[in-house]
């Protein structure tokens, strides 16, 4: 019961805020989806409980939904370690988030409508994960989608607000056609879209072919791939990242729900449940490393130079989704999704604690106007110093455990994509340290470049607000050496069960605790490096980091403007889209169809009609005269197709 | 000496008659004084009427030596025609008190008509074909002319009644040659004379017989080429009597038409198919055409009842049982949203004058939300748009002609139908969109009030149970192919 209850409890509460809104005002629409929330998080901690750490997974089934011909899918929820941890995730954060958004939100004309929003978000992402088969996955996976551009454009006033809520929308549309041909594939090869029938027919397939694109390949490589491609959109991997960043127009508690904790990491998520698929398609899987480091570097170099405190976090967010994959690509799912595990906790941490400095300086987000508040805002101060030592991974904070066991996965992989994803891991590390307290330093030392109303104005952020902060901090603590035993270290067979799938030969998760002294201190080693270039830069040395910008102004400005992607989308797809749409809506639209077809028939009408009008003189012997010739013309054709 | 056994099946017809003569003596010597009492009477006879009819009707039955017949497909029709008749007495009786017309006649010979479609309805002898059509027509002569000082209503009625006279020629004219060359008038006989013919086909001058015959009907359905008067009438004649035009004779008229041509000529239906089909075409087609220009409303609602009357002959063109069933669950449909919009119409009164112009109903929602919201559902209805009725009056009919393989018919009459969209659309838009106009007189009268809801509410549900009426037409049209 509870575990169906912890599953809809959030969309019981979605509909009622959502619905009655406008009776129920603001404290009410509160109550119903915070409180739902909150039963939601405790029941999940149960269900982890019993289903991972007593091992008793389950499936649930509801109903069957679809039966068509050889087609069957029934709606059944699955609870297996990998769903459970993502349960506790996602309840736990969304639990915060509901909670710190009762504060952040307070002003907001439309409070139940975001509520309302947040909780519909949360059961699509619980749909998500207790996913059974690959349908209801992507029911949840668009649902996420839909929720995500619904909170994204939530002030949509905005028009910066619409245009990158629209533009997360059509991403996600690129991630999700191949996602979608994806599902078709397996219907194809398999006959049937469950995740248990599919998985027991794997190893039989592993040599099978298909016809992709007037080719023959690998069946299941084609397959991982093109469900891969799904993967890279919601999870923001190189190609497919750019709509995140932009993301960030949306309220920052939904920053740090979807865009941080929860949503993007469905693609991690697919791919640790999809390992029994993945890990008999190689190559697949080297692809993900590859993208997965790229990412890893590419976010974290853009990060360096980002000036807006929520976008820094962003690219950050992009940087670690890329740590994620890669571990997953060398087969350490076990340490993808304990990276993600602690990730969420403390990129959640750090989205709401820069949500409380923006709180704090009145809706300022360009740190260049911060800076010089620590003392005024102390407890956020605090918290984002954890975020950021858990995020750079020093020792026994959260991401320290995790971020150290996916290195160490890709080194002991042994192979060629394994040693990149290392040393790209590696200098994203130093970035990362660096990028974090450069956020840090100009977010909170130095002189207040702000005016002095807002200075006069900075102060700590209400309680409802700090204690989810807190809450979230705790994880980022203490996630990490709580989870390590049970994750990825002795305890890891039994704590995963069936629910991961490694091929015996895939060893890196276990080498991974035996690699080389250097590889594990390397992390702790580049993370110190990265802080001290950024005391040096910007405590110690202020005038440096615009002389370093002036000496390398073109890696600066390429950097800045985020590799030109956004550029480079805009001439190859956007403008020609736009043009070619342009020139079939005036042209083919306008003058030709509109032309020859409605307004061409139209005139054509209206030209008959009037002449048929006419015809009505309104003479009787005109009249008589139409009739007797009707006559006549009726009887002259019956004698004509007589004879 | 006739039993009166044998008088029974015309029971309904008797009592209408006799009705209708005591209600004249009543009147005339009562005076004009008695209308109000008068017109209630008749539609209390009428109900009367329905329930004798009801309670008679027994399979099939045959009166004055086979002249006369009564089966499931008569009772249909008559019940369409009571309901037509009593809603016509029911609309004029407020109206023709305000425009000081107010006679005894009216219902009297409304009565009369009544009598003369039921005979028509159920004529099965050339000669009873022509006596029904000839007490009908004369009966609609003068109620067309009803408003005797009005130019345009004497007008309407003159060329009604020169028109009808000429169709009544060609009519007979018909007969007789039918007669000539089969010898017999009966349509038994001349049923079985066609069927003994085997392939060696009618002669011509029973075709041409035929043709003239099909000619004088189409007259009264005012099908094109022979439709011209029906504007010029529907715009004269007061408005209730345009209303009773529009529907009652119309249903008479194509039972009529149904019963001779599946009927008696029913084996014959390869020489007369075309024929239909061709007048069908040219009906549906000219009445979208020709309403698109029209300003006035009730011009327009002329054009719009050619246009139906085409889509009603496509079903009789396929000569099949779903294609009798559509002409009659389509009839059904089209009386509802005749009456409910000419009740509309009468609504359309300015400082105690009628108006018509399409114009005047600017702005119409927002002076009077309920009536542009009933002239609105029966306006998407006579465009076909589901889920109201008059979607399904033409889903069946056109089923019936896909099943019977006439796909030209189907796609002309479809296509007509999206021009005819145009300008029921027009008045929606008219109403809902345009700057609003003067406001109406408030002074609909309760019984005229209660048709329209009652219409609308019937076109609105008709979705709810289309059974009922499909139903009676399916076994009305079984009947009539049987017998």
């Amino acid at each position: 019961m509870i575990y169906v209850l912890a599953i809809f409890l959030p969309l019981v509460g979605a509909t009622i805020a959502g619905l009655f809104g406008h009776w129920l005002k603001d404290k009410g629409a509160q109550i119903v989806t915070c409180g739902g929330l909150l039963l939601s998080a405790t029941f999940s901690v149960i269900i982890l409980n019993e289903v991972a750490l007593k091992g008793e997974p389950q499936t649930i089934q509801i109903f069957s939904w679809i039966i068509s011909g050889g087609f069957e899918v029934d709606w059944s929820l699955r609870f297996d370690t990998l769903t459970a941890v993502m349960l506790v995730v996602v309840t736990v954060v969304s639990c915060a988030v509901h909670f710190y958004s009762i504060g952040y939100m307070h002003h907001d004309p439309s409070v139940p409508r975001f509520f309302a929003y947040l909780s519909l978000f949360t059961f699509f992402m619980l749909m998500l994960v207790t996913a059974n088969n690959f349908l209801q996955l992507f029911f949840g996976w668009e649902g996420v989608g839909l929720a995500s551009y619904l909170l994204i454009g939530f002030w949509y006033e905005k028009p910066s607000a619409n245009a990158a809520a629209i533009k997360a929308f059509l991403v996600n549309r690129v991630g999700d056609f191949g996602f979608a041909l994806g599902i078709l594939g397996v219907f194809l090869m398999y006959g049937s879209i469950d995740f248990d029938t599919v998985f027991n027919a794997t190893p039989g397939k592993a040599a099978a072919t298909m016809e992709f694109l007037g080719g023959t390949w690998h069946a299941l490589t084609v397959l991982c791939l093109l469900l891969f491609i799904g993967a890279m959109g919601k999870s923001a991997q190189l190609g497919l990242h750019t709509w995140l960043p932009d993301a960030m127009e949306g309220p920052t508690p939904v920053s740090a729900l979807i865009h941080a904790a929860t949503m993007v990491t469905a693609g991690v998520f697919m791919v640790a449940r999809l390992s029994p698929m993945f890990e008999y398609a190689p190559f697949a899987l080297d692809v993900v490393c590859v993208v997965g480091a790229s990412t890893a570097f590419f976010a974290a170099t853009v990060g360096l130079v980002q000036n807006d405190i929520k976008r820094v976090i962003a690219y950050s967010t992009c940087s670690q989704l890329g740590y994620m994959f890669f571990a997953c690509g060398v087969s350490a799912y076990a340490a993808g999704v304990f990276h993600l595990f602690t990730h969420a906790f403390f990129k959640a941490l750090l989205f709401l604690g820069a949500g409380s400095v923006i709180h704090a300086m009145s809706s300022e987000q360009d740190m260049r106007h911060m800076g010089g508040i620590w003392s005024h805002i102390k407890l956020t101060y605090a918290m984002m110093w954890i975020g950021s030592l858990a995020l750079a991974g020093l020792p026994f904070f959260a991401g320290f455990y995790s971020k150290d066991m996916v290195l160490e996965a890709a080194f002991a992989a042994d192979s060629g994509v394994g040693f990149y994803a290392f040393w790209m891991g590696i200098i994203a590390a130093v970035m990362t340290a660096f990028y974090s307290w450069r956020l840090l330093f100009m977010t909170f030392h130095g002189e207040p470049r702000a005016d002095e109303k807002t200075m006069a104005h900075v102060h700590e952020s209400p309680k409802v607000m700090t204690i989810p902060l807190i809450v979230l901090s705790l994880g980022a603590l203490f996630a990490g050496y709580i989870g390590y035993d049970a994750f990825v270290g002795t305890g890891m067979n039994e704590f995963w069960g069936k629910a991961i799938f490694v091929l015996p030969t895939n060893t890196a998760i276990i080498d991974a605790h035996h690699v080389p002294l250097w590889v594990k201190l390397l992390p702790i080693f580049v993370g110190l490096i990265g802080i001290g270039l950024a005391y040096y830069m910007y405590i110690m040395r202020t005038d440096m980091p615009a002389k370093v910008a002036a000496k390398c102004w073109k890696l600066y400005l390429f950097l800045y403007n985020k590799w030109y992607f956004d550029e480079l989308y805009d001439k190859l797809f956007v403008q020609p889209a736009n043009y070619i749409g342009r020139g079939l809506w005036k042209e083919g639209d306008g003058t030709l169809i509109d032309g020859l077809g409605p307004d061409g028939v139209a005139s054509l009408v209206r030209n008959l009609a009037g002449r048929v009008s006419q015809l009505q003189s309104g003479y009787v012997y005109h009249y008589a005269f139409a009739m007797l010739i009707g006559v006549a013309g009726l009887v002259t054709l019956y004698l004509y197709t007589l004879g | 000496m006739i039993s009166l056994n044998e008088l029974m099946p015309a029971l309904p017809e008797i009592v209408l008659a006799c009705m209708g003569m005591i209600l004249l003596m009543l009147g005339v010597f009562r005076g004009d004084g008695s209308t109000r009492s008068v017109s209630w009477i008749a539609v209390l006879v009428l109900i009367v009427v329905g329930v004798v009819l009801s309670s008679v009707q027994n399979g099939r039955m045959t009166a004055f030596g086979g002249q006369f017949v009564v089966d499931d497909f008569a009772h249909f029709m008559k019940w369409l025609i009571i309901i037509g008749s009593s809603f016509a007495i029911l609309m004029s009786i407020n109206f023709n008190e305000r425009e000081s017309i107010a006679r005894f006649e009216y219902p009297v010979l409304i009565l009369f008509a009544t009598l003369g479609m039921f005979m028509m309805v159920s004529a099965n002898d050339l000669i009873s074909l022509y006596i029904g059509l000839e007490l009908q027509s004369l009966s609609l002569y003068v109620v067309a002319a009803f408003r005797r000082d009005s130019l345009k209503s004497s007008e309407a009625g003159l060329k009604y009644f020169v028109l009808g006279a000429l169709s009544s020629g060609m009519l007979l004219y018909g007969c007789s040659l039918v007669y000539g060359f089969a010898g017999t008038t009966s349509f038994e006989g001349l049923a079985t004379l066609f069927k003994s013919l085997g392939g060696t086909g009618p002669s011509v001058g029973l075709v041409v017989g035929l043709v003239f015959l099909i000619a004088g009907l189409a007259f009264k359905v005012s099908a094109v080429p022979f439709h011209m008067w029906t504007p010029d009438v529907y715009e004269g004649a007061p408005t209730p009597v345009t209303a009773f035009f529009a529907v009652a004779p119309k249903i008479a008229a194509i039972a009529l038409f149904i019963r001779v041509l599946v009927g008696p000529f029913g084996v014959l239906i390869a020489d007369w198919q075309q024929v239909i089909v061709l007048i069908s075409i040219a009906s549906m087609v000219l009445g979208a055409l020709a309403a698109i220009w029209q300003d006035n409303i009730k011009r327009l609602l002329a054009y719009s009842s050619i246009g139906n009357i085409g889509y009603a002959l496509i079903g009789l063109a396929t000569g099949t049982e779903a294609g009798i069933r559509g002409i009659l669950v389509y009839m059904t449909i089209y009386l509802a949203m005749n009456v409910g919009t000419f009740c509309c119409v009468l609504a359309m009164r300015r400082t105690g004058r009628m108006v018509e112009n399409i114009a005047d109903l600017a702005g119409l929602a927002r002076n009077q939300p309920l009536m542009a919201l009933a002239l609105a559902i029966l306006m998407f209805s006579m465009a076909g748009i589901p889920p109201l009725a008059g979607f399904f009056g033409k889903l069946y009919i056109f089923l019936a002609a896909i099943e019977a393989g006439l796909y030209t018919l189907a796609i002309i009459g479809v296509l007509a139908s999206v021009v005819g969209a145009f300008y029921y659309l027009r008045i929606i838009k008219i109403m809902y969109f345009d700057e609003p106009a003067e406001v109406f007189d408030r002074s609909m009268g309760r019984e005229v009030r209660a048709i329209l809801v009652g219409t609308t509410l019937f076109v609105t549900f008709f979705i709810v149970r289309p059974d009922i009426i499909v139903e009676g037409a399916g076994t009305a049209a079984r009947m009539l192919l049987a017998g």
